[in-house]
């Protein structure tokens, strides 16, 4: 190991770090070599989101092949629509996944939140009606514990959003859209400090903790909406959440601030270090990235903003509310899991506990406030599948809402076994779900059809996960 | 010879009714080596534990550059500078380098971090190491060989400028050229004047780096002898019996009167 790489010359040695005493270490590559490192990395069994990107292609073109009706403007917004609930669950999922645990109860608690939503809403802000006294009282209860507990784990945020929702249910605050989302999420939030509770304080298998949250959430569902009840969500704001459009200029700026945003963060950081002196990729492949990734917006942008009514009596134009909603979250969160202490941490205790808690991390207090994000994020998702069919039934989030969520996770790249993932496998793997079903139902595919691809598919991606961790064990030493 | 930069006096530990360390004193010179042999069982890892405040002593005084001070846990020895190296390294394999080196206690403002502080600090500490096996400061942990992530191990303990580094069996599962490097990396600490305290059952790594030998032998300081005063024999001796001429602990009979 001592072959030099001419690439760093002696000029480019940043002052205070005499880079030639470091032997061989390389801060700038060349495109070729780049790529060569990339290959060794896929043979190495680090295979990212490639799979799923590769699978999302072929099923793209298999179905526009197959359906005439697939590659349609209307069933493209609809698909975004389709597939948004179950990418922010999934999303919320990765946190958990990262720390090699798993959250079950996520799918029937979203269903709590969008039942609590529904009734808060359809009573008028008078919960206490709506539940009957000893429901809502345990209810206050839960969400009193939930900040109790949160506040005993130091995790502040879920604290102030447990009072958060005992305020809006104990004041009897009057039914709003705006109210109804804060509800959702703050009760989400709750939820989420019991799970996380059980799991990292009391130190409960978080299998075992979630499969009796998901039976018992599944119960409080059916005991806030009742036996066969339906709650209808009568609000426009709601309605529009799943349902509604960007106006044209509206489409256009989220793409100049989207786009433009992605291009000067990734270009502005590329050339720091390059300017610094740090290790980055070679300049080409990183414009080749930025530029690709704001034509497809560009051409996103412009395809969704074309009338795509199926009649000639209305005209529908604009990319869909639930486009800049999951680019918002999925933002967030890759920031914080990227560039925050708090990201690093989740991924440290992800890859290695033993190794986090001797470098001082609070291990319980990360473990706890995954299942927190979790629940959270699974509360979004709920506002946004309850907003697409405009109402709330006992069925909320049951059936495989959490599965498939979770399922988009790995099939994007996540690790079930834990360090490994990123938010943007919670979006391709939830594309990749969204255009299966989606694209089988346009071939009026039966149901029994569906749901055997769809496992067969998970099947697969976990299988490449395994494997590929394999592969990576014994390539090292 | 020079002042101690840390002196522990008196130390004992019980661990429920089991006395692992008895009436432990123990110095270590900054700028030296000293090695920390023993048997299995001696106390040695127990020792090492208690100076990092992982384990509470029962009793015992602890002087840190001729002060007395209390370690009550992990945090309180790093703020003296005094880092360990541990059996089983501390590293997350899904993590690269820098931030392996930085896990913890990473720099930047508000919970935010400062990556390109982080990578030229860590850049600086492997290069005042002259560390030349690694390819990048951004290669993930799980592509390092075995001495490569000793190599980081020790580097990450060095970063925080560090007085006292323990390394408690750092070779055990070397091959021959990468216990090469990490005795190297050891000796390039002392000579930076850092104290180090090396544990090792390898007697050929102990007089090749160790300025001084300090031997336990059942939860006592069975002696504490300069590397070049003893041979290989008597250190064995220490270890087993307790005992070597008339160094190490004195005969019972002796003992009793």
């Amino acid at each position: 190991m001592t072959n030099t790489t001419s690439e760093t010359s002696p000029q480019d040695t940043p002052p205070g770090a005499a880079i030639s005493d470091f032997g061989i270490d390389t801060t700038s590559q060349s495109t070729g070599e780049a790529a060569r490192d990339y290959l060794a990395r896929l043979r190495g069994g680090e295979l990212g989101s490639l799979p799923a990107l590769l699978g999302l292609v072929v099923l793209l073109i298999v179905f526009s092949s197959l359906a005439d009706s697939f590659l349609t403007l209307g069933n493209i917004a609809n698909l975004l629509a389709q597939g948004a609930s179950v990418v922010i669950i999934a999303m919320g999922l990765v946190f958990v996944l990262l720390l090699g645990e798993i959250d079950l109860s996520a799918g029937t608690a979203s269903g709590v939140c969008a039942s609590v939503m529904a009734l808060h809403l359809v009573r008028g802000g008078n919960l206490l009606g709506g539940m009957g006294d000893t429901v809502f009282y345990l209810f206050c209860g839960l969400l009193l514990l939930a900040a109790v507990l949160a506040a005993l784990m130091r995790i502040w945020a879920g604290t102030a959003l447990s009072l958060v929702a005992l305020g809006i249910a104990a004041f009897g605050v009057p039914a709003n859209a705006w109210v109804e989302m804060l509800l959702a999420v703050s009760v989400g939030t709750a939820i989420g400090c019991i799970t996380g509770f059980l799991v990292a304080r009391v130190g409960i298998p978080s299998f075992v903790v979630t499969l009796a949250l998901f039976l018992a959430w599944g119960g409080v569902i059916l005991q806030f909406i009742g036996e066969g009840g339906t709650l209808g969500l009568r609000d426009d704001t709601l309605f529009n959440v799943a349902n509604g459009n960007l106006s044209t200029a509206g489409s256009w700026a989220l793409f100049v601030i989207a786009g433009g945003g992605y291009a000067a963060v990734v270009l502005g950081r590329h050339f720091s270090r390059l300017r610094r002196g740090l290790v980055a990729s070679p300049t080409p492949v990183v414009l080749v990235k930025v530029g690709v990734v704001v034509v497809l917006a560009a051409v996103a942008t412009y395809a969704l903003t074309l009338n795509r009514s199926q009649s000639s009596l209305v005209v529908i134009t604009g990319v869909p509310f639930v486009v800049p909603i999951v680019l918002v979250l999925l933002v967030i969160g890759t920031f914080v899991l990227e560039r925050t202490r708090y990201g690093r941490h989740v991924y440290a205790v992800g890859g290695n506990q033993e190794a986090a808690r001797r470098a001082g991390i609070n291990v319980a207090q990360i473990r706890m406030s995954v299942f927190v994000i979790a629940s959270s994020l699974a509360a979004i998702g709920a506002i946004v599948y309850s907003s697409k069919v405009g109402s709330v039934d006992p069925n909320a989030g049951g059936g495989n809402t959490l599965l498939m969520a979770v399922g988009a996770a790995v099939i994007g790249g996540t690790s079930l076994f834990g360090g490994k993932g990123r938010l943007r496998d919670a979006v391709i793997g939830g594309a990749v779900l969204a255009i299966i079903q989606n694209g089988m139902g346009l071939l009026d595919q039966p149901a029994a059809v569906v749901f055997i691809v769809t496992g067969l598919v998970l099947l697969l991606a976990a299988s490449v996960d395994a494997l590929s961790r394999r592969r990576a064990a014994s390539t090292v030493r | 010879m020079s002042e101690p930069i840390l002196e522990l006096r008196g130390i004992n530990k019980s661990f429920g009714p089991v006395h692992v360390l008895h009436d432990i004193d123990f110095d270590v010179h900054p700028g030296q080596v000293t090695a920390l042999v023993g048997d299995n069982g001696a106390g040695k890892s127990t020792l090492v534990k208690c100076i990092a405040g992982i384990h509470p002593m029962d009793s015992g005084q602890v002087l840190f550059n001729g002060e007395e001070v209390h370690i009550h846990g992990p945090r309180d020895a790093a703020h003296l500078g005094i880092e360990v190296v541990y059996q089983d390294l501390a590293l997350c394999d899904n993590l690269d380098i820098v931030q392996n080196m930085f896990l913890g206690r990473e720099r930047g403002k508000l919970g935010l971090l400062d990556e390109a502080d982080m990578e030229q600090a860590a850049r600086k500490t492997l290069t005042s190491l002259s560390v030349r096996t690694v390819k990048s400061v951004r290669t993930q942990v799980a592509s390092l060989s075995g001495g490569q992530r000793q190599t980081v191990a020790i580097a990450k303990a060095v970063l925080w400028n560090s007085k006292v580094v323990l390394l408690d069996e750092p070779t055990a599962a070397l091959g021959v050229a990468q216990t090469r490097q990490v005795l190297d990396l050891v000796r390039r600490l002392a000579e930076q004047g850092l104290g180090v305290v090396l544990i090792s059952h390898n007697m050929n790594d102990v007089f090749e780096v160790a300025d001084r030998i300090a031997c336990l032998y059942l939860g006592r300081m069975a002696a504490e002898v300069n590397t070049k005063d003893v041979t290989h024999g008597q250190v064995v001796e220490l270890i087993t019996a307790g005992r070597s001429g008339d160094l190490g602990i004195a005969r019972p009979e002796t003992a009793t009167i």
